[in-house]
């Protein structure tokens, strides 16, 4: 299943390390950021409970990015 | 400039109007250094925040560790009384000024870009009571009728039932010349209708509606990535690192080296100020952001012509294209059937025509109605009796009085009539009229007027080979080959010949060059997933081909590939200018950096100014109106 997130992120580093961040994300079968038009798409393994994979992507990505959001 | 460019803005002048006042104010020391820090966390505190909060989960090397390292490092050396604390201030200052700069310059342009593309309506028409009521166009059912004002925009494809008027469709086709149209006819939306009130009955959902693919098409194109991009951030991952530990070294290493091996004093200070000096300049910033803008931007461009692209990666490919392979039918030539001319004719022209349009009138066959088209003024059926259609042959009819026989060869065969053979290519109609041979009409598909300086066109932007495929007769294959200046003609191929065509030439092109494949039908489709790059036409085609598609002409105007072309190489240079030019910068100013040529303020040129740059020569992909 894939689902596109719009989300918030100020540098286009930023989005590269947030897409790297969120195809780490167990459960997250591969993700990509698109800065240009603020969203993230992301493909969920088999069998994920969607909210609770979106939880540990946006943990993750705030790791990397503590500016960013994602509108879950 | 939204909230936080807003709150960064008010730091930023807290802070230099604080500077100001600092200068005026001679202080010395400790109370110096107090002062001082004042400004610093104003316009500082979040880089460093953010800074810890990155060695904090891990991840250290970047760009606000590197400021934090750079600036911290300027104070510790101003503690000691080499340096001041100025020069700290100054370049978190300039730091910020430069990402404000920055993050305003590229969500500027983004939103530019993403206006132009913003073709999306908000509310569709209902008529509720006799009045207007307006909806989501999400909820509008299959069958509605909807109502479009002039000034507004059609939101749902459908069928006009009532209501004359002209279009804008240049959203989605690039074309200014607007488009008439009255009851009957199919529109699409993403029209602006301009001139008069029309009623639509809807045949697609939203969702379902060329609007809505159009818009889903663009905004994903920039996830597929090119490979400039994954270059790019394959890069920023080693490179930020990789500066960091030479700056390290830059600090450390030299002054050992004199200390020990040359017995000179260290001179911690200076090579510690510029190893400082070297982490400001190497943030890769410039490059990450002005590659995908570019990219971005040239996909918009493209889109306001007409010419949708589905991922940054195609325009990589497409750039490179040497071969192009069309289909004919619908590609080439308009998919129409058109009276091209009439020959040996005893009588005049319009005669015939009438005559022949006559007899046919109660077929719909294409063929009766390009004779219909052709004759163009109303048939009265009444003067037609007695209709034999003889399946294979022609129709045999009674106009008024006389006997009228139309159809091919075999037919006048039949009738012991006989007949001029005819040289040109296409379908051809004897006539006979009472018996007696009165000339026959030659009707073909008729070759788009755009597609002769298509391919002129193309070979001027560098193709080496272009290609027809078509399942079409070799005569009229050979005849269109010849008329457009096509090299290579194949004809009388299946769906499964195309294949194996196109297979052979992907096999003979030059390693380097791509193979681009043009195509509308649904036969193409595989055709058009094989090659390297498929192109399909977006108003004749049918779904599945533009499905299967990288690149969607919506005007079906095929000298829009050489535009195509053109958009893709101009984005690509200045792709690879931006790669080069801020590379080349960062790489001077790091050696002028190492040396100690390069100070503090050349850093920051060396990171804000090129990003700056290279964010202007991005936008520059946008404008594609000339090429």
């Amino acid at each position: 299943m894939k689902k596109n997130y719009k989300i918030e992120v100020d540098c286009a580093n930023c989005a590269n390390l947030m897409e790297d961040a969120a195809k780490k994300t167990a459960g997250v079968k591969d993700a990509s950021v698109n800065f240009m038009t603020q969203k993230m798409s992301v493909e969920f393994e088999e069998g994920q409970d969607v909210k609770t994979v979106m939880q540990a992507v946006l943990k993750n990505c705030k790791k990397v990015e503590e500016d960013c959001e994602i509108f879950i | 400039m939204n909230k936080k460019q807003k709150k960064l803005l008010t730091r930023i002048l807290i802070a230099t109007a604080l500077m100001i006042l600092l200068a005026f104010i001679p202080v010395e020391g400790i109370v110096r250094f107090a002062c001082y820090l004042v400004p610093y966390v104003v316009i500082g505190h979040d880089i460093i925040k953010k800074a810890l909060h990155g060695i904090k989960n891990g991840k250290m090397f970047d760009e606000n560790f590197l400021m934090t390292v750079a600036t911290v490092g300027a104070i510790i050396i101003a503690l000691l009384g080499k340096g001041d604390y100025v020069d700290a201030v100054a370049v978190m200052l300039f730091y910020q000024v430069g990402e404000l700069f920055q993050s305003y310059a590229v969500g500027k342009s983004r939103k530019n870009i993403s206006e132009l593309m913003d073709i999306r309506p908000d509310y569709a028409n209902i008529e509720v009571d006799g009045k207007l009521e307006k909806v989501d166009p999400d909820e509008i059912e299959v069958g509605s009728i909807i109502v479009v004002q002039p000034g507004e925009k059609i939101p749902i494809d459908g069928t006009i039932i009532e209501g004359v008027s002209s279009l804008n469709t240049s959203a989605l086709t690039g074309e200014s010349i607007p488009k008439d149209v009255k009851a009957g006819e199919e529109v699409i939306s993403g029209c602006i209708n301009l001139t008069g009130v029309i009623k639509i009955e809807t045949t697609k959902e939203f969702g379902e509606s060329t609007v809505s693919k159009v818009l889903e098409l663009v905004e994903n194109a920039s996830s597929r990535k090119s490979k400039s991009e994954d270059f790019i951030s394959k890069f920023a991952k080693v490179y930020t690192p990789l500066v960091c530990y030479a700056a390290l070294a830059l600090a450390i290493l030299p002054p050992l080296v004199k200390m020990i091996f040359l017995g000179q004093s260290a001179d911690w200070m200076t090579w510690i100020y510029r190893a400082l000096t070297f982490l400001v300049i190497s943030c890769p910033c410039a490059l990450v952001v002005s590659i995908p803008l570019s990219f971005f931007a040239g996909i918009g461009g493209a889109s306001r012509e007409g010419i949708l692209i589905k991922g940054s990666n195609y325009l990589e490919t497409l750039s490179k294209t040497k071969y192009v392979v069309f289909d004919k039918t619908g590609t080439l030539t308009q998919g129409v059937f058109e009276v091209n001319d009439v020959h040996h004719n005893e009588m005049e022209k319009e005669k015939l025509l009438e005559y022949a349009a006559l007899a046919e009138s109660a077929s719909s066959h294409p063929i009766s109605k390009s004779l219909q088209r052709a004759y163009g003024k109303e048939l009265d059926r009444s003067r037609v009796h007695d209709i034999q259609e003889i399946s294979g042959n022609g129709i045999i009819a009674k106009v008024d009085n006389d006997t009228v026989a139309a159809g091919n060869d075999k037919l006048m065969k039949r009738l012991n009539i006989e007949y001029n053979n005819c040289h040109s290519v296409g379908t051809i109609i004897h006539m006979a009229i009472n018996g007696i041979y009165a000339g026959h009409i030659v009707i073909a598909d008729v070759v788009k007027p755009q597609s002769k300086d298509a391919i002129r066109r193309l070979k001027r932007t560098g193709v080496v080979k272009t290609v027809m495929l078509t399942g079409d007769a070799k005569k009229v294959a050979e005849q269109v080959g010849r008329d457009l200046g096509l090299d290579e003609v194949y004809s009388e191929l299946l769906p499964a010949d195309k294949v194996t065509q196109v297979e052979r030439l992907l096999e003979q092109k030059p390693a380097k060059g791509k193979l681009a494949f043009v195509g509308d039908g649904i036969n193409d489709a595989p055709v058009l997933s094989r090659a390297d790059i498929g192109i399909a036409m977006g108003t004749m085609g049918s779904d599945a081909a533009i499905e299967a598609a990288d690149i969607v002409l919506m005007d079906d105007d095929p000298s829009k590939i050489a535009k195509a072309i053109a958009i893709s190489r101009k984005c690509l240079r200045i792709v690879y200018e931006n790669i080069t030019f801020a590379i080349a910068i960062k790489l001077i100013c790091l050696l002028l950096g190492a040396v100690g040529i390069a100070n503090m303020w050349y850093a920051i040129f060396a990171d804000v100014g090129v990003t700056v740059l290279a964010v202007l020569n991005a936008i520059r992909a946008l404008f594609v109106k000339k090429i």
